[in-house]
């Protein structure tokens, strides 16, 4: 009864806001889980119901040489070129014949996924391995500067441009290689074209400011006892730097690069302006490639459901390819935490 | 004896010469790589600027208030650029992202730093980190595949149909199934858990002294958080809205997928439309005349500078917030 009493005489109502705004909140998250739930519901289902030996180790086909193997040689990357589609949809208005091709243009529609995804693949690779052999020394010298000089004006600039960097939108970082690279007049005169270094280009912009802060962080993290014990036995700063310093964070600045790996195989943005596409097995980094992103992009907008397939196939690989490297560095920090 | 000191000297001399040169060519390396830093960020700006320039000196400021966008000559229409329909369409397309995703990420947030039983909070708070780094392609392919038609079907046909005969911007003709409208739903999926993650992240720096006073007075779980904890981060929390802002105006892919890119300034939420990020997109590699090119690169460093500002300001806000009690809301 006193303890009633010394309640406040509104405390019904704000129990009862507590009540309503807690439970808001919570609904708000189950709310938001859902699409994001269906959305990797959707890619591992399909996605991975699109997989099978052939989509790994098979090139792509277009899906009228599935359909109609007397059609002869076909420019994968310009199926349409020798092909008439007025015959495929039908004959010509009026004379009695529309509809006579209907049921070949439906065996293109319907023919069944042919061809798989190992040009996108060796693409992916390539394009991205390149552009983190070039952004990898960039991005961990420079976080080794920041961490251990950090107390100037050039440092302070160097965060920010890595800031301004991260946070650029990527389709502008598509523009810049474009212009640098693929719209650059060579030495005859002409443009140098569409290639897959323009892309690795391209990505090494959005891998240097992901390295040199995971790098920065990390370094940040190794105790300044261990910087101090190295120079009381006589080590130099750079000596101690490379032999004591960075091998103590050595996890961690993998798991920068680990990640920068992640989020370049994923960029799409980019590679549209720079790397073009392929549909056939490139291996020439100065020639336009074939990427997994860009597969999953142009055969999403694909009428053919074969095509269409291949699309979600990709976009699996992508996905599990992202998740599968942060969930690593995930284990991979907990475990270097549990140990400390 | 003193020639055995001299020589020691010496060599210690030798030795701290040859450290101190060491130590130099470190720094000096070091300083190399961090200053390309720089570089890049220069070359962006550079090459943007300069191949832009022919666009800026034919249309000037201009640019930017005119809506025509013709980039193939006809005998009707002549060439002209104007940045209009990527200005009203990457706003629109942001502002509705903004709308759906911003109080349901922040209540995210605010679940995950705040009331989540602590035994799910951390595969959760990761859960959140690991949709942030899912390609936006993917959210394209689900957009374009399975939800465009369902949207079309149960969204936009029935809305045009009723709400729409009212309220013009919401009717027309949604036989695409692109526009700005459900652009800007699936942009609002993709900067949810950027939105949501910052947020906890900003919540949790709130010391614990802030909830325990607001405990002590008598006060309700979420009168603690409401009148105590998120003031306290409010900036921070602001800081988060405006960089999941600059995700979205940045956003290239699932725009280009979703659409529509028809580069006019729409009637309806429901046409196809464009955004910056989307028109660069789809029209740079097929641009035919110099003009063309200088227009669309002129969009992308607008873009850039937008982005640029947001995120400066963003980081601020959060760097303010972290510096520590300041004002009367702080404990």
């Amino acid at each position: 009864m006193s303890l009633k009493s010394s309640a406040s005489p509104n405390y019904s109502r704000r129990k009862a806001i507590d009540v309503m705004m807690r439970s808001l909140v919570f609904v708000a998250t189950g709310l938001a889980i859902v699409p994001l739930v269906l959305i990797i519901g959707y890619v591992i289902v399909i996605g991975g119901g699109a997989l099978n030996w052939e989509f790994f180790t098979d090139i792509y086909q277009p899906p009228m040489q599935v359909s109609m193997p007397d059609l002869g040689p076909i420019d994968p990357n310009d199926p349409f070129a020798n092909l008439d589609l007025g015959s495929l949809v039908g004959g010509e208005p009026g004379t009695g014949q529309e509809g006579a091709n209907d049921e070949k243009g439906a065996d293109i529609l319907e023919a069944p996924a042919r061809g798989g995804v190992f040009h996108g693949i060796v693409g992916t690779l390539l394009i991205t391995t390149v552009a983190l052999i070039i952004a990898t020394p960039i991005g961990i010298m420079a976080g080794i500067f920041l961490s251990e000089f950090p107390d100037n004006s050039v440092a302070t600039t160097v965060r920010f441009a890595s800031d301004v960097l991260s946070g650029a939108p990527s389709i502008i970082v598509g523009v810049t290689a474009y212009i640098l690279i693929v719209n650059a007049k060579g030495a005859d005169g002409q443009p140098l074209g569409f290639a897959g270094i323009a892309g690795s280009i391209a990505l090494t912009f959005l891998m240097v400011p992901t390295i040199t802060r995971t790098t920065e962080e990390v370094l940040k993290l190794v105790p300044e006892a261990t910087r101090e014990a190295a120079l009381a036995m006589g080590a130099t700063t750079w000596y101690s730097t490379f032999t004591v310093v960075v091998p103590t964070a050595l996890s961690g600045i993998v798991t920068g690069v680990m990640l920068a790996f992640a989020r370049g195989a994923g960029e799409t943005a980019p590679l549209i302006m720079t790397v073009l596409g392929s549909n056939v097995l490139m291996t020439n980094l100065f020639e336009p490639m074939a990427a997994l992103p860009l597969i999953t992009y142009r055969y999403t907008e694909s009428p053919f459901p074969s095509e269409n397939t291949l699309a979600w196939g990709s976009a699996f690989v992508l996905m599990m390819l992202v998740l599968l490297v942060n969930i690593l560095v995930r284990i991979a920090t907990r475990n270097r935490l549990r140990m400390r | 004896m003193a020639q055995a000191q001299a020589a020691r000297e010496t060599f210690r001399e030798r030795i701290a010469k040859r450290t101190q040169h060491g130590d130099g060519i470190f720094w000096g390396l070091t300083l190399f790589f961090a200053l390309l830093v720089i570089v890049l960020v220069f070359a962006i700006l550079w090459v943007t600027w300069s191949d832009s320039q022919q666009a800026r000196e034919r249309f000037g400021l201009a640019f930017f208030t005119s809506g025509e966008w013709n980039p193939v000559e006809t005998e009707v229409n002549p060439v002209s650029f104007g940045a209009m329909p990527a200005i009203v369409g990457t706003l629109i397309s942001s502002a509705i992202a903004l709308i759906l995703a911003a109080p349901v990420a922040i209540g995210i947030g605010i679940f995950l730093a705040e009331l989540c039983p602590p035994a799910i909070r951390t595969p959760l708070s990761f859960m959140v980190e690991l949709l942030a780094a899912i390609p936006s392609v993917i959210y394209g392919v689900w957009g374009v595949m399975v939800f465009a038609p369902f949207f079309t079907q149960n969204v936009a046909r029935p809305m045009s149909e009723t709400i729409g005969q009212i309220v013009p911007w919401l009717g027309g003709n949604v036989a695409s199934g692109r526009g700005l409208l459900i652009a800007g739903i699936i942009l609002s999926i993709m900067i949810l858990p950027t939105i949501a993650a910052i947020t906890r992240d900003v919540l949790t720096l709130v010391p614990n002294t802030q909830r325990e006073v607001m405990l002590a007075l008598g006060a309700t779980r979420w009168e603690v958080i409401w009148l105590s904890v998120v003031p306290y981060a409010r900036a921070g929390i602001i800081g988060a809205v405006m960089l999941g802002l600059g995700r979205a105006l940045g956003e290239t892919m699932a725009a280009t997928m979703l659409v529509g890119n028809r580069p006019q300034v729409p009637e309806t939420l429901f046409e196809p439309a464009t955004t910056a990020a989307a028109l660069v997109a789809s029209e740079l590699v097929n641009s035919q005349t110099l003009i063309h090119e200088s227009a669309l690169v002129l969009i992308a460093l607008a873009l850039f500078a937008i982005t640029l500002l947001l995120n400066l300001s963003a980081r601020l806000l959060i760097w303010y917030m972290n510096r520590g009690p300041v004002g009367r809301t702080r404990a």
